[in-house]
């Protein structure tokens, strides 16, 4: 197919899906908040936090008690649901303290348990019903764009995830505490050497990832809703997306997340018969290409 | 380790344990032996994982897809061409030994968490293939399979009632881990060990991992191929939650609860689990994922090695096959 063919065939299909092709992209950028603290937190840490799906959940519940509970201001309720998340960071990171020197197995099953515990935790709290809170007054209207109307909260999703992709990437790639951080990732016992408390920076990560994770519930309850199962359906998607895009790399989590969320939104909407199958099929092709992911190395 | 060589000990509690298990129609009821028939045959399956998560150190995330693809093996046969259990367990230890080369093939050139994902990922897609292959499985509604039977020819011989299927799975369990314990004693089962403990080492030392891996993984699919048989003619029903994310994590938990590498483990672990989700299911109906968690919690920081790792904590029995704790999975 030439160019110009291409080009004649884009406009067609980006008239015909461009609902599915933003809604993809709404998805793929809750995602990325999701999968970006898990990958920071195993290229560090050495840690599959299994319980980053709950924390998502926790998070959408804590936010939905302080707007729609309590009756207080959007802000308020991210503001409530990020400082949960960062706290519960530490306290992983105080549980995983005593088995850090065990396998991967180890913490996994710890953190499975710990997800377990949560999740049903929080259904005994918010029972098993949908849950939504509703988005900011401001964003309650539709937006056109491309001559078709779209809901303007979730551009706004889309937007705030990838100015979080932005700036996580430039902190982690231009600044001082980056620097530690991919030292840490290479080699901790040097860093560790040059006098640097590993373990701070590492509790530092673990506290940022669950919090964007919390974040992310947040933002993602009006369009998603909060229900139990919500939790291992978001972490599985996170999973298939940090290994399509390579463990450790931001690039690769973002990209992971816009693949993933085109592969569940148009793929559904150009093949449905080969929908049940997307998901995992696309993570089988990609690791078929490249065993590493995405951006990954050996 | 006291009293006694430590080998005879063991081989004392060994032949302990498979009297036990030949009295059992004679101890239990009928329901209590059904638990135990359906514990014995997961803990096959699940000991056939254990030479993968323990032994090799690959944590396979995906292990019922072989498991199905033998039970789907069996319940086809049965149906369309005869009941006789050996036909049923050639054709399940077959494809399932197909199935596993053809997708053991790409899995093994991945590492850790890209091996789980891509072993959940073929056993969701073998899973969606299951419900969505209606002319073949029937779908969610799942395959009624007949009685199978030893005799030749159909209805001669018929395993009919609780008492002769336990003995026949027993036979069958004890050939299958007997075989499992025959691998990891050979000469192959401890390159499999060396290659959890230092992979470069072993490819250093003229060793062919990719190949040691993917044999293994060849193996263990095809002896989750004969569980899953049995499965099937235990039950005579086949459906794709056979198949389903929930087995797989049930054995993962069986070998972790059990203590890896082990063998013996697994099939602990699974009589753990088996028996913990019966009575969790009536006493706490629907807070058992608050309670499995609680469990998970307490084997990480409490049990290390897993149930079977007690003995030895207590200085019971020494352990014939040491292994690191949390190994390098």
């Amino acid at each position: 197919m030439t160019f110009a063919a291409v080009g004649a065939a884009l406009p067609g299909l980006l008239n015909e899906h461009l609902v599915s092709i933003l809604n993809g992209l709404a998805v793929g950028m809750l995602l990325f908040t999701m999968a970006v603290g898990l990958s920071l937190i195993f290229g560090l840490m050495d840690v599959l936090n299994l319980a980053h799906g709950a924390i998502f959940l926790l998070g959408g519940y804590v936010a939905f008690q302080v707007i729609v509970g309590e009756g207080q201001s959007w802000l308020a309720g991210l503001a409530v649901a990020v400082g949960f998340g960062a706290v519960a960071g530490l306290a992983l990171g105080g549980i995983l303290r005593p088995i850090r020197h065990r396998g991967h197995l180890d913490q996994a099953l710890l953190t499975l348990g710990l997800a377990f515990v949560l999740s049903d935790l929080a259904t005994i709290f918010w029972g098993s019903d949908f849950q939504t809170i509703p988005s900011p007054v401001f964003l309650q209207r539709s937006v056109e764009v491309l001559g078709q109307f779209y809901p303007a909260y979730r551009l706004a999703v889309m937007g705030v995830g990838f100015a979080l992709a932005v700036v996580v990437y430039l902190v982690v790639e231009r600044t001082q505490v980056g620097a530690v951080l991919r030292a840490a990732v290479e080699d901790r016992a040097m860093v560790s050497a040059l006098g640097i408390n590993v373990g701070r920076v590492m509790l530092a990560v673990l506290a940022l990832g669950t919090a964007l994770a919390s974040f992310g519930g947040v933002i993602g309850a009006p369009i998603l809703s909060l229900s139990p199962g919500v939790d291992a359906e978001v972490l599985i998607l996170a999973l298939i997306v940090i290994v399509i895009g390579g463990l450790g790399s931001i690039p690769g989590a973002l990209v992971g997340a816009i693949v993933i969320g085109q592969v569940q939104s148009l793929g559904t909407a150009l093949v449905p018969q080969v929908a049940p199958f997307a998901l995992f099929g696309a993570m089988v092709i990609v690791l078929a290409v490249r065993p590493e992911g995405i951006f990954g190395s050996r | 380790m006291r009293a006694l060589a430590p080998g005879r000990a063991a081989r004392l509690v060994q032949l302990a344990l498979v009297a036990l298990l030949a009295m059992a129609p004679l101890l239990l009821g009928d329901f209590r032996l059904f638990l135990l028939t359906e514990i014995l045959i997961f803990g096959l399956f699940a000991a056939s994982l254990d030479l993968l998560v323990g032994y090799t150190g690959l944590l396979s995330l995906g292990h019922a897809a072989y498991l199905g693809v033998g039970s789907y093996a069996t319940a086809l046969i049965a149906i369309h061409l005869t009941d006789n259990v050996f036909a049923g367990i050639a054709a399940a230890v077959l494809s399932s030994g197909v199935v596993a080369a053809a997708t053991g093939w790409l899995a093994v050139r991945t590492r850790g968490v890209y091996f789980l994902m891509l072993t959940l990922a073929f056993a969701q897609l073998l899973f969606t293939l299951a419900i969505t292959w209606d002319s073949l499985t029937h779908g969610a509604n799942g395959l009624p399979t007949p009685k199978p039977t030893l005799g030749p020819g159909d209805g001669g011989g018929a395993l009919d009632g609780g008492t002769a299927f336990y003995y026949y799975a027993l036979v069958a369990f004890l050939i299958g881990f007997g075989l499992l314990r025959a691998i990891v004693a050979s000469p192959f089962g401890r390159t499999l060990v060396g290659i959890r403990e230092n992979e470069a080492r072993m490819r250093s030392l003229g060793y062919g991992v990719a190949r040691y891996r993917l044999a293994v993984f060849c193996i263990a699919g095809a002896v989750a191929g004969f569980a899953g048989s049995l499965t099937v003619q235990h039950s005579n029903y086949m459906s794709p939650s056979g198949i389903s994310f929930e087995v797989s994590t049930l054995a993962l938990i069986a070998v972790i609860i059990g203590g890896r590498a082990t063998l013996v483990g697994a099939v602990l672990g699974s009589a753990f689990v088996f028996i913990i989700r019966d009575e969790l299911s009536s006493a706490f109906n629907e807070h058992w994922r608050l309670v499995l968690g609680v469990v998970f919690i307490g084997v990480v920081y409490l049990l290390p090695r897993g149930l079977s790792g007690l003995p030895a904590r207590t200085g019971l029995l020494s352990r014939r096959i040491q292994t690191t704790a949390g190994g390098s999975a």
